[in-house]
């Protein structure tokens, strides 16, 4: 952050009082566009879910082989986003990196989206939804999709406290300052900043609160993608049964965190110009973690390959081939290359950690995600023990419907209009964390 | 009008009696039947006749309680002392495929999600290929059965693993588990659905949309100590089926003793190594009843 010697804690506070709540007193019409064309988007992928009720899961395109498509893939997408609330707001923080303090609120309120978008994609993926009660009413506890609606249920109420408690004092001084804002967040600001007066005894009950929320999060966090993993790893499926799987997705999902705040960081920082606060060193900062956890992610990937296209056993060599040299290699080095050997590359550099090449990198990196999940979910099934025989011609092949595309769009849609709709009555920066000396030293963890 | 009451309330005892001693009479009549041929079995049952008399008829008079499918909640019992098995011969398969279409007919199924499936196989370049019928193999140790979240899909007392499509949710991670993939989905509205009787697991009729299904070894025939309709369909008796319990199977022309059967003919089950323990064995195609010969080109499933 720009700061000049010569002016008093004072000037700052007020200073950053004035920048950080700006977006919220001034809305910008362009932002309207931007929402309605989310919402366009939304509604078409609600009347291709309406669809999907009506006429059953056949207007998808997965069959009795490829019973897993597109909206399992998208939802260990969404589930591995999530992971990027506690990557900032725990891991960063209680290893005590100042730099990625203005970066908190924005993680946590995509790692919310993200977590809510996978468990609706979860259902749309359910061929009974109205029988979804079942799962609490007859549910067993030895199944691992129990562990998953227990896991993620638990993340999603850890990540709202987490956001939530950290707000507080923000959402205060939106009370206190924000007086020309209508009823609605008048009355939410009011509410929702419950009493707050920022007394030192309630600044140490906070940060208490923040620090064992942000230690409980982090087995949570890890819990949530390797629970995600076994969905796939307790089966016989050649690519799932790894035992490897869990490190795998959970470092996956941790570099596919990183890249995603960078892609906010970038489009937040010039809408709301924030250029004083994400400044180009967190930028540098970001690109450096994420070579970091790309590193590591390249090395599960290398362990998750290497001894199934060493051994080339039986449906396991059949899977190998078809992603080295068969129908989806394409795709498969596409991934690996693009989405993971170049951000390594090029991030390593500090040229490469400029701002508009981050951006680039990352949005790559997290297309990359994406469809690295839609290759480990589908070719897999497309190998059973069992040779595929005397079925259509479409049991063979996987190539997701449009009804299937555009719920996969709208879950996007939906995930960045929860954002939006956050971002315009939530502060996006932590405002108290940024001043100086209006609260006693957080007490060292 | 009294003697009108008179004779209802003796229309009502007669209608009770009757059912009550058919019950009690096809109770008798099960472990009879094992020793005795049906027909005249000269076995007299007194009944009270609608003017008040008592009768004497013989057993096999009487017309028997016709079959109730069990309804999802007695379907999770098992047939008390049995365990199920199936012994598939390979030498005897010519791939005729009639046990599919029985099955079909049978569970009002299309062709396009078959419960039985005859795949052609060849383990090895140098050996010869084979016609493999499948059905599902009823594990033991059940991977679908592990992962269901609901129990729609249940291991029961006898050996079979059953669905309920009452319960199921449609998450279809069954048929991710299962490494056999014996199991369908009803990815539409199923069609060809008559509703004859009310669902009961044990016919896996009617089907579901939105549900899965498989093979379910026909508890409804079992309940009435018949055969599944693949074992009776197959012209070649080439699937035996039986009691593990009782070591006894039959391909519906021979009953042997299924020791004995599994030991001669080196009998094996297919992916022994994944510890699932199919209730399925099959025999080595060795000494051949058929050639092999291919399937006709766009052969039906």
């Amino acid at each position: 952050m720009v700061k000049n010697e010569h002016i008093t804690d004072e000037q700052f506070n007020q200073k950053v009082e004035k920048d950080l709540l700006s977006h919220l007193v001034s809305q910008k019409r362009k932002g309207n566009i931007f929402v309605i064309i989310l919402v366009v988007i939304l509604l078409i992928g609600v009347f291709a879910y309406y669809r999907q009720i009506r006429y059953g899961l056949i207007v998808t395109s997965m069959r009795d082989y490829t019973s897993w498509g597109v909206y399992i893939s998208n939802f260990v997408f969404f589930v591995a986003i999530s992971l990027v609330g506690s990557l900032i707001s725990s891991m960063l923080k209680l290893s005590k990196a100042t730099w990625s303090i203005p970066l908190t609120r924005i993680s946590e309120i995509i790692a919310i989206a993200a977590i809510f978008c996978a468990s609706i994609i979860i259902i749309v993926d359910m061929g009974r939804p109205d029988r979804f009660l079942n799962v609490l009413i007859h549910g067993r506890i030895q199944s691992p999709i129990l562990w998953d609606v227990m896991i993620i249920s638990t993340y999603l109420v850890i990540s709202m406290l987490l956001l939530y408690i950290s707000l507080i004092p923000d959402l205060a001084l939106c009370r206190d300052k924000l007086t020309h804002v209508s009823g609605f967040r008048k009355w939410f600001y009011r509410v929702f900043s419950v009493n707050w007066k920022g007394s030192p005894e309630q600044y140490k009950i906070l940060h208490s609160i923040i620090t064992i929320l942000s230690i409980v999060v982090l087995p949570i966090a890890f819990s949530i993608h390797t629970v995600t993993s076994w969905l796939f790893s307790t089966t016989w499926r050649p690519g799932w049964d790894s035992t490897n799987l869990g490190p795998y997705f959970v470092s996956g999902a941790l570099m596919a965190g990183a890249a995603v705040i960078v892609v906010a960081m970038y489009f937040i920082r010039n809408a709301y110009n924030l250029k004083e606060y994400l400044t180009d060193k967190i930028f540098d900062k970001m690109g450096k973690l994420l070579v970091l956890l790309s590193l590591v992610y390249l090395y599960f990937n290398i362990n998750e390959y290497l001894g199934p296209a060493f051994k080339m056993v039986g449906v396991e060599g059949e899977h190998i081939i078809e992603l080295f040299v068969g129908k989806y290699a394409g795709m498969y080095w596409a991934v690996q290359i693009l989405g993971l050997i170049m951000p390594i590359i090029v991030l390593s550099f500090a040229w490469g950690r400029k701002p508009f090449i981050m951006l680039i990198i990352s949005m790559l990196a997290l297309l990359g995600a994406w469809v690295k999940r839609f290759l480990i979910v589908i070719p897999s099934l497309q190998h059973p023990y069992l040779p595929i025989q005397n079925v259509d011609e479409s049991y063979r092949h996987y190539v997701p419907s449009w009804e299937e595309w555009a719920i996969t769009f709208a879950s996007f849609a939906g995930c960045l209009l929860i954002i939006t709709f956050l971002l315009r009555i939530l502060p996006v920066i932590p405002i108290w964390e940024m001043k100086k000396g209006v609260e006693p030293k957080p007490q060292e963890v | 009008m009294k003697n009108d009451k008179n004779k209802q309330s003796r229309r009502k005892f007669f209608s009770k009696a009757v059912p009550a001693a058919i019950g009690t009479i096809g109770g008798v009549g099960l472990v009879a039947q094992s020793c005795k041929q049906a027909g005249n079995s000269g076995e007299k049952v007194t009944l009270l006749s609608q003017d008040g008399t008592l009768v004497e008829v013989d057993q096999s008079a009487l017309p028997q309680a016709p079959y109730r499918p069990m309804p999802p909640k007695e379907a999770r019992e098992g047939i008390p002392g049995k365990h199920f098995v199936m012994v598939v011969d390979l030498a005897r398969c010519r791939n005729a495929r009639k046990c599919v279409k029985a099955c079909d007919h049978h569970h009002q199924l299309t062709p396009d999600r078959p419960f039985i499936k005859v795949l052609r196989m060849q383990d090895n370049k140098a050996s010869a290929p084979y016609w493999m019928p499948k059905k599902c193999f009823h594990c033991d140790n059940p991977p679908c059965v592990k992962v269901c979240p609901v129990g729609a899909t249940y291991k029961r007392s006898d050996g079979l693993v059953l669905v309920d499509n009452e319960r199921c949710i449609g998450c279809r991670f069954c048929m991710a588990a299962c490494p056999y993939s014996a199991r369908v989905f009803n990815w539409g509205e199923p069609k060809n659905q008559k509703m004859n009787h009310p669902y009961s697991p044990e016919t896996s009729t009617p089907s579901q949309i939105g549900t899965v299904e498989k093979c379910d070894f026909c508890p409804d025939m079992l309940r009435q100590d018949k055969v599944p309709h693949c074992i009776t369909a197959c012209p070649n008796g080439a699937l035996y089926f039986g009691d593990k319990i009782a070591d006894s199977v039959t391909n519906g022309s021979e009953t042997v003793r299924l020791s004995t059967l599994l030991r001669d003919k080196a009998a094996y089950r297919y992916h022994e190594e994944l510890g699932t323990e199919p209730n399925v064995y099959y025999l080595p195609p060795v000494d051949r009843a058929f050639p092999f010969k291919e399937a006709p080109e766009g052969q039906p499933s």
